[in-house]
């Protein structure tokens, strides 16, 4: 696919894109739910009406790490479990639920503008992949800019097509929030993933528990609502062993690492490491893809 | 008519270069004119002689007076010309013996009332008039000392004009400075910046006697309040110390820019130069008007430049490090002078994770847009980047933390352990003609290294696991030799390749 700069939009060109009118058979039965059900959907990649039930993930588009690994992890599960995942294209929260989706199932994106315009731009390779593995959904002519007021509109699509929807970060403002609302407002059900106390990012979530919500602190919590049954594994929890022949320092190490991240130096002086020893153990680890390092230094344990 | 010649030196760059003044007197109106290539500060040279010689009850001649500085091809700047100035037109006037002004060379500037004011490049230019076969330097008492580092070369501090008149008329002696008088007697202790002042930080600690024991140049990345200021600092105090030539070459340059204390002689700690960023092309590499002034690179010649916040430096001034980066030297062209300087640093830049400071921070979320954090990242490529072999991850500890850990090894310790490293390199490195693993060109790496077996499929391992580039192996293959230096080993080996990756810098092109 190539994209194209014109007018503050990028545009896709050679987007396979149709246009479905309320009634067809492709056109999901849950937007009549909406009050105002859009009349015509440009649809580009899968079918509609052949996609699994679906949970919406949507959240702040500025998120710490624990909001991203939870997202991944969530939508990862999901897609574990044959659920198809919807978002809304957007950086942060709705890209780490796009991407983790794609790992093992499909998802959707619900575009702002047109069916081809790319927006954020810096997303063009995650909107090639949707196109190709998910789908894409907008309820504005192709060509049509993104414009604030669309945004929110555009919400209530993203709440209807999902039979829940989860928040993980957002603040006090969020779209996200508005999600909620549409989603409380046709009767699906709201989760909210808890998080830190103290940043202000949590301030969403924790408002809509405060409200009612329901708290989602793994898959099961959703699936099990939606009546789909959770796959054995999961991205969040399960840890794999690590082999009785690794050598103690690596092994310490891995013990002291669960999924969330940690800080090389807290692994240092919790594991009593000098430098070399610190860097070497890091480095093997990370050979055997035991774990990933991340931006400040902080190492996560991937499998 | 009479004519006398007074001798003394002209500082282009960091060379000193003989000067003969020639002062004739002939009849006619009084006038004074000075010809011979001199820039407008010598110009105003006439007005501070004329007062200087009034003051110092001495007749000024009322003649006209023709002042010639030659050779006359030499661009001359500065008021370091007075003192010659004044003292050949006393002698053209017959006031002073020729034969005794002829044995030695005279600088310094004067003030209206014949005091005489210190100079830059003192050292240069005693330098210079031993070379020339001058038997003594007759300069400001300021600048006294570190001509004497200077050998052979008797050094004559004069505080006014009366008194230089005096002494050349035989009526009193002046009291010589020894030389060796600025000898050290050891080197000094950076006290306030002690390695165990830092607590935590293993892993930056680590790659800083890295960085110190092959030379490499080193980027820190981490979020504001770190501590990566801290870490810069310390690198001076785990380097080994300047030898006696090293000193000389960043006293001369410290002499020539001014910047030397009063009455200091041999600079015998390492500078450390932390440029702003917003500090323009010259202000680093070297520059100005007329003759080009040593800039920041070469201030920091044979110490450490750091530019904290590197990625927030103008764009130009980046790139112009590129040359002093490769070879060691920075060459100004102004007009029609080409200045070359020395410009051996090494190089310690700092930089934020991503414009905003907060990209991985446990508990901020990083409100940078990703465009402005690509547009970031490339401000760090090109020419300092491909010199830069070792990177590390500075984190932020909470107060709480910095209690916990233990204060580690001191900057001497550390120290001892860079010196024997860098002795075996300089060893192995002879016949490449370098000295340090920083410098090991990429084609003789392979040979250089001395990797075994291990140690390559560590780093075939490490292509294909951690995606490092062609680029990054060699960085990676320069700091395990130094890894394995400290560690006294011959063969480079994959626990010393292992040690090493941690550190890699590999950005991505």
């Amino acid at each position: 696919m190539r994209f194209r700069s014109d007018n503050g939009r990028v545009l896709a060109e050679g987007v396979d894109w149709r246009m479905i009118e309320r009634g067809a058979a492709e056109y999901p039965s849950k937007l009549e739910h909406l009050p105002d059900p859009p009349d015509r959907i440009w649809v580009a990649g899968r079918r509609l009406d052949r996609l699994p039930p679906a949970v919406a993930i949507v959240g702040t588009r500025t998120p710490t790490p624990y909001g991203t690994d939870v997202t991944e992890a969530l939508a990862n599960d999901f897609a574990m479990g044959g659920v198809c995942v919807v978002s809304g294209l957007a950086r942060g929260i709705d890209a780490a639920a796009h991407l983790g989706a794609l790992d093992r199932g499909t998802t959707v994106a619900v575009l702002p503008g047109g069916i081809d315009v790319c927006y954020p731009s810096s997303h063009r390779n995650l909107y090639t992949r949707i196109a190709e593995l998910g789908a894409l959904v907008a309820e504005h002519p192709p060509g049509t800019p993104t414009r604030k007021h669309r945004f929110t509109h555009r919400n209530r699509i993203i709440a209807a097509l999902a039979l829940a929807t989860v928040v993980v970060q957002a603040g006090e403002r969020s779209g996200a929030l508005s999600t909620a609302r549409h989603a409380l407002g046709i009767g699906r059900d709201v989760f909210a993933v808890p998080g830190d106390i103290r940043i202000d990012v949590s301030v969403g979530p924790h408002e809509l528990l405060r409200d009612g919500a329901a708290p989602c602190t793994c898959a099961g919590d959703v699936l099990e609502r939606i009546g789909v049954e959770l796959a054995r594994e999961s991205a969040m929890r399960d840890l794999q062993e690590a082999p009785a022949d690794m050598p103690p320092e690596q092994a310490s190490v891995l013990a002291l690492v669960g999924k969330q991240t940690m800080s090389a130096e807290t692994i240092g002086s919790l594991a009593g490491f000098d430098g070399s020893t610190l860097a070497k153990t890091l480095v093997r680890l990370e050979l055997g893809g035991w774990i990933a390092r991340g931006a400040g230094g902080s190492v996560r344990r991937l499998r | 008519m009479s004519v006398a010649k007074a001798e003394t030196v002209a500082i282009v760059g960091l060379d000193g270069y003989p000067v003969e003044v020639e002062v004739a007197l002939a009849s006619g109106l009084p006038q004074f004119t000075l010809v011979g290539l001199p820039d407008a500060s010598i110009q105003e040279a006439r007005e501070r002689v004329r007062a200087a010689v009034l003051s110092s009850n001495e007749r000024w001649p009322m003649q006209r007076i023709t002042v010639n500085l030659s050779p006359a091809h030499l661009r001359k700047a500065g008021p370091g010309f007075d003192l010659a100035i004044a003292l050949g037109v006393l002698a053209a006037d017959g006031r002073i013996a020729q034969e005794r002004l002829r044995e030695m060379c005279l600088l310094g500037e004067l003030s209206l009332d014949g005091t005489i004011r210190r100079v830059r490049g003192a050292l240069a230019s005693a330098m210079a008039a031993s070379q020339a076969g001058k038997r003594a330097i007759l300069l400001p008492r300021a600048n006294a000392t570190e001509a004497t580092l200077v050998g052979g070369i008797d050094v004559l501090p004069v505080d006014h004009l009366a008194q230089a008149v005096r002494f050349l008329r035989g009526e009193c002696t002046l009291d010589g400075v020894a030389e060796g008088a600025a000898e050290p007697p050891a080197p000094v202790e950076d006290d306030d910046a002690d390695l165990t002042d830092v607590r935590g930080q293993t892993l930056p600690k680590q790659a800083l006697e890295l960085a110190a024991a092959g030379g490499h140049n080193l980027l820190l990345r981490g979020s504001p309040g770190g501590g990566k200021t801290m870490l810069a600092r310390r690198l001076r105090g785990i380097l080994p110390p300047l030898t006696h030539k090293e000193a000389l070459e960043v006293t001369r340059i410290y002499s020539v820019a001014g910047l030397l204390p009063e009455d200091a002689g041999l600079i015998t700690q390492r500078p450390i130069r932390a440029p702003h960023l917003s500090v323009s092309t010259a202000g680093l590499i070297g520059g100005g008007s007329l003759v080009p002034q040593p800039g920041e690179v070469s201030l920091a010649h044979r110490g450490v430049l750091f530019l904290d916040e590197a990625a927030e430096f103008k764009r130009d001034a980046l790139q112009a490090l590129r040359g002093p980066l490769e070879e060691g030297t920075v060459t100004i062209v102004r007009g029609r002078w080409a200045v070359t300087y020395p410009a051996r640093f090494q190089l310690v830049a700092a930089t934020n994770p991503c414009p905003c400071g907060y990209l991985g921070d446990a508990l901020r979320s990083c409100k940078c847009v990703p465009g402005r954090l690509a547009t970031y990242e490339e401000r760090l490529s090109g020419p300092v980047m491909d010199r830069i072999d070792l990177q590390v991850e500075v984190e932020r500890l909470k107060k709480k933390e910095l209690f916990l850990h233990a204060p580690g090894a001191s900057s001497a310790v550390v120290r001892e352990r860079v010196i024997a490293a860098r002795g075996r390199q300089a060893d192995r490195l002879a016949t490449f003609g370098i000295q340090i693993n920083a410098d090991i060109p990429t084609a003789s790496l392979e040979q250089a290294v001395a990797a075994d077996a291990s140690a390559k499929r560590a780093l075939e391992r490490s292509v294909d696991q951690l995606g490092l580039s062609a680029r990054g192996v060699h960085r990676v293959m320069r700091v395990a030799r130094t890894v394995a230096d400290i560690a006294g080993d011959d063969v480079v080996t994959h626990d010393h390749v292992e040690s090493a990756l941690l550190f890699r810098f590999d950005p991505k092109k």
